[in-house]
């Protein structure tokens, strides 16, 4: 047996009040794809953190060989020129720059002192196509939506001839096809001689796509399985993240029969200015009392731009078009009123706009809400502790404290953060935009169960998801959106994949 | 030895907060030695806490401009130009103090609106609109003492505002050569201070937060009452309290207030560490940005009145630079341009820390030339220390 590429030795890795990684061993053959699989906060991210050269060495302890020689990285750049690629969970490109300015950002191909630009796009064409990314390479980052900057990103570390690439959640925020389009990438890389780590709450994808699968559970490897012989399926990778196993993970809910109407659209339409185009054409939309509605359709349909129009219109859209609660029409100059008037929207984008990342699990949950522990205009400490603690607990939130900062949370933790932010609102509609997306399978299960208990109290909810599978099992009702148009609606018992895809693409 | 190991973790883990602290102690006890203990007289420390008050002020509303991310170019023309307004309604509109000091302040915070407005309304970066601003308030400054040149304030007390110090009790033969209320003041403190200790301490105990061993408290607290006394007892054995000092501690406690225990601190820390968010979570970006900058106006107001005050007149080149010192002074008190961080009573150490080295270095009869470099050198100095403890995770 050849040397394996990768051997991680008894790596512990301690941060101040959290062991995230405990003398956790790790071995990766050569030419193949090892899946890295584990609750919010079991440590992937940190491992792979640790390999890459972000955690320092010395700021850990263990032992890294690549190729079996032992690697002692001060930097990411080490790590680098070692064949190591990492795609980190969270982005890392240059909204301003151009798309092939960042796929060779900090190894621009050069003639003399000047960047070949001629080279440099036509490289970066090849590579897009590599991906299945069909962009202008001359696009500024920021145009793109989140989907396709992961394939930037994708794209920019396979310009660097990684020998090993390290992708942390790839998917989270990829649709099913292209999701699937990147999982062939993987196999062809392999064929090519690339071998890949994948870090994914996806079992699915896991088990299609794993040679092997590890998994991590509290900061310890639990277990390394061989994808080959059949003992990969999702219930033995459930038992061992969650250490326990779960029957059904969209859980069923009470039928009762759904109130009045307490939200609707009529004929909503937005402009927007800035790319000079149509976002929305004459959406209709309802909502009953105590109903889950799914919104769902491709990636750029449109649906974050949606809910971002409904929520007071922050961005500056020009809106068309009527918006009724409980019967009565209301118009939002803000997203404060839509507060004010019983709406919550946990945003897609947590990092971006979702969390404020430097301050404390603690503010965070309380922003949007400060009425509610405020007298006067002073805030009452006390009852925020008890408010920040009663919610971190009822979403079991992973942190050492309510006074850590979001930035060091886990990213499905950080979601929880954001959840638990919105219900603090107590709004009466709730708006969730991909709730799910880097989320473990346990915390998913915790998430449906708690939207569930929420609509049987009478909350309705709009969930807007690309993930076909959790949008069939939890939604009343489904809307299709594509190119900004609702193209179908289906109730839940006609629904299925087949005829979702077909209106989405409509 | 547990306890030396306690002092140590606790100064390796606060090191960004003790920092400051502890440079400005070595600053002091170095000009203390340098100058044969004739900086940490009575008289001088008096002095000095007299000369940065005016900074101070400016520095605890340029914090609050930095956090949320934006910078005030315009505040020193503005302060001069504002200080020449309070001048010439002294004494050419014959306006009453009580009313002209009020009356300024609003002009303050009415410029500070017209700053916002250009930012939040029409989008203009925030250095390109205030250095439009510091143009103008140059130009205004000019043109306000052009027929007049130095506008001399002839006014007891709006003079008092600079120059002056807090009435004493009238008890002559008790503490003879001490300023007793000052005394009385700093007794108060003490005891404000030690009980809003304990009991902040006792709240966190109750919610298990991690809280200081008890010896390290009593150490904390011991050294906190030294330093006040320290304070109080030099202070007292000149002149007792001066008013400027009154002000800026006024300031510095309402702003301190504010910006940690209130909703409007809470939105304004909130739209410094991530506006899309803060928008989204229903606090308006504009509303916070002209509520910053109307504040930073009102103190600017204040700002240009103590220097008029001070200086007893209004020069035609009063407030330049002031918008530096101030900035300077945020900086070194631990702000970060990235947003959202930055505490108004580290901006406050930062102006004395700043002003010490300008009398100290006065003191020693350094020229102004190097006393320039060595100032530009501590200010980068103590950025890199910030920027490097920040890191540490
Ligand atoms: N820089 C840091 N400072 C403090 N704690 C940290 C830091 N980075 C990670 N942690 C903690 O270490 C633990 C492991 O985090 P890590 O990000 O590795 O989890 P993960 O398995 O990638 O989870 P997810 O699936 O949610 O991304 C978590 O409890 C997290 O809060
Ligand atoms: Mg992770």
């Amino acid at each position: 047996m050849s040397v394996p590429i990768l051997e991680m030795k008894n790596i512990t890795k301690q941060f101040p009040g959290v062991k995230a990684l405990d003398d956790v061993s790790f071995k990766v053959e050569r030419e193949n794809i090892h899946c890295l699989v584990g609750e919010n906060g079991a440590g992937k991210s940190t491992l792979m953190k640790v390999l890459s050269g972000v955690h320092p060495h010395g700021s850990y302890e263990g032992e890294i060989y690549i190729s079996g020689e032992l690697q002692e990285y001060s930097n990411t750049r080490d790590s680098e020129k070692a064949g190591i690629a990492v795609i980190y969970q969270e982005l890392a490109l240059v909204p301003e720059m151009t798309v092939y300015e960042n796929v060779f950002l900090g190894h621009e191909i050069r003639r003399g002192i000047n960047i070949n630009i001629n080279e440099t796009i036509k490289q970066t064409v090849e590579v897009l196509k590599k991906v299945g990314l069909d962009v202008n390479p001359s696009t500024k980052v920021k145009y793109l939506g989140i989907g396709k900057q992961q394939l930037v990103e994708i794209a920019k570390a396979l310009s660097r001839d990684a020998k090993l690439l390290v992708l942390d959640e790839p998917t989270s925020a990829l649709n099913e096809s292209d999701s699937e389009n990147l999982l062939n990438l993987l196999r062809e890389l392999k064929k090519e001689g690339v071998t890949s780590i994948l870090i994914s709450h996806k079992l699915q994808e896991v088990i299609s796509v794993a040679d092997k699968v590890t998994v991590l559970r509290d900061g310890q490897s639990v277990i390394t399985l061989d994808g080959h012989n059949g003992e990969v399926n999702e219930d033995v990778l459930i038992k061992h993240m969650v250490g326990r196993s779960i029957e059904n993970i969209y859980p069923d809910r009470e039928k009762k029969p759904f109130g009045d109407v307490v939200f609707e659209v009529r004929d909503w339409s937005a402009y927007d200015p800035r790319r000079g185009r149509n976002l929305l054409e004459d959406v209709n939309i309802k909502l009953k009392k105590g109903e889950i509605v799914g919104i769902t359709g491709l990636m750029g349909a449109g649906r974050t731009e949606l809910a971002l129009s409904l929520f007071g219109n922050p961005v500056g859209y020009q809106i068309k078009g009527e918006m009724l609660i409980n019967g009565k029409p209301v118009s939002f100059s803000n997203p404060h009123d839509a507060i004010e008037a019983g709406l919550a929207y946990v945003t897609e984008d947590r990092k971006g706009n979702g969390l404020i990342l430097i301050q404390d699990v603690k503010s965070n949950i309380t922003i949007a809400n400060l009425d509610r522990i405020t007298e006067g205009g002073v805030i009452n400490e006390n009852a925020e502790i008890k408010d920040a603690r009663e919610y971190t607990e009822s979403l079991d939130i992973k942190t050492p404290s309510i006074n850590q900062k979001v930035l060091y949370l886990s990213g499905g933790n950080q979601q929880k953060v954001s959840l638990a932010k919105w219900l603090y609102v107590q709004p009466d509609v709730m708006i969730l935009d991909e709730p799910t997306r880097g989320i473990d399978v346990g915390a998913k299960y915790e998430i449906f169960t708690i939207m569930n208990s929420l609509v049987e109290q009478g909350m309705s909810i709009i969930m807007i998801s690309s993930e076909l599978p959790e949008i069939l099992g939890m939604a009343d009702r489904i809307y299709v959106v594509s190119s900004g148009r609702i193209t179908g609606e289906l109730q839940k018992e006609e629904a299925d994949q087949e005829t979702i895809m077909r209106f989405a693409t409509m | 030895m547990t306890f030396f190991k306690e002092i140590i973790q606790l100064l390796k883990k606060n090191i960004r907060d003790y920092g400051m602290f502890i440079a400005l102690f070595v600053i002091m006890a170095y000009f203390a030695i340098a100058t044969d203990g004739v900086f940490i007289s009575s008289r001088n420390i008096s002095n000095l806490l007299n000369q940065m008050g005016y900074i101070a002020v400016l520095a605890i509303g340029m914090t609050l401009v930095i956090v949320i991310r934006h910078i005030d170019l315009s505040v020193g023309f503005m302060a001069g130009f504002l200080g020449a307004i309070a001048a010439i309604a002294l004494t050419q509109w014959n306006l009453p103090v009580a009313l002209v000091i009020p009356l300024v302040m609003i002009f303050g915070i009415f410029a500070g609106l017209i700053t916002a407005t250009t930012i939040a309304r029409f989008g203009i970066p925030s250095f390109v609109a205030t250095l439009a601003g510091w143009l103008i308030y140059r130009g205004a400054l000019s043109q306000a003492t052009l027929k007049t040149g130095t506008i001399v304030i002839p006014n007891d007390s709006f003079n008092a505002l600079g120059n002056g110090y807090i009435p004493d009790l009238p008890l002559p033969n008790f503490l003879p050569g001490l300023h007793k209320l000052t005394l009385l003041l700093g007794v108060v403190a003490a005891v404000a201070f030690v009980i809003s200790e304990i009991s902040s301490r006792k709240k966190k105990m109750a919610y298990d937060f991690e809280v200081l061993s008890k010896s390290m408290f009593v150490v904390k607290i011991v050294f906190m009452l030294l330093l006040l006394g320290a304070i109080t007892y030099v202070l007292a054995g000149y002149n007792g309290l001066s008013w400027t000092a009154v002000i800026v501690l006024a300031v510095t406690l309402i702003y301190h207030f504010l910006t940690t225990q209130t909703y409007l601190g809470r939105h304004i820390y909130a739209v410094g560490g991530n506006p899309e968010a803060a928008e989204l979570s229903g606090i308006s970006v504009n509303k916070i940005t002209y509520v910053v900058f109307g504040s930073m106006g009102l103190l600017t107001a204040l700002s240009g009145m103590l220097f008029a005050s001070r200086l007893q007149s209004a020069t035609t080149t009063a407030g330049t630079l002031f918008e530096l010192d101030a900035i300077a002074a945020a900086y070194v008190g631990g702000v970060s341009s990235a947003g959202g961080v930055g505490k108004v009573t580290g901006s406050l150490v930062g102006a004395i820390v700043m002003m010490s080295l300008t009398n100290g270095m006065n003191l020693m009869g350094i020229d102004i030339s190097t006393q320039y470099m060595v100032r530009g050198a501590v200010l980068v100095l103590a950025v890199i220390f910030d920027v490097a403890t920040r890191k540490r995770v």
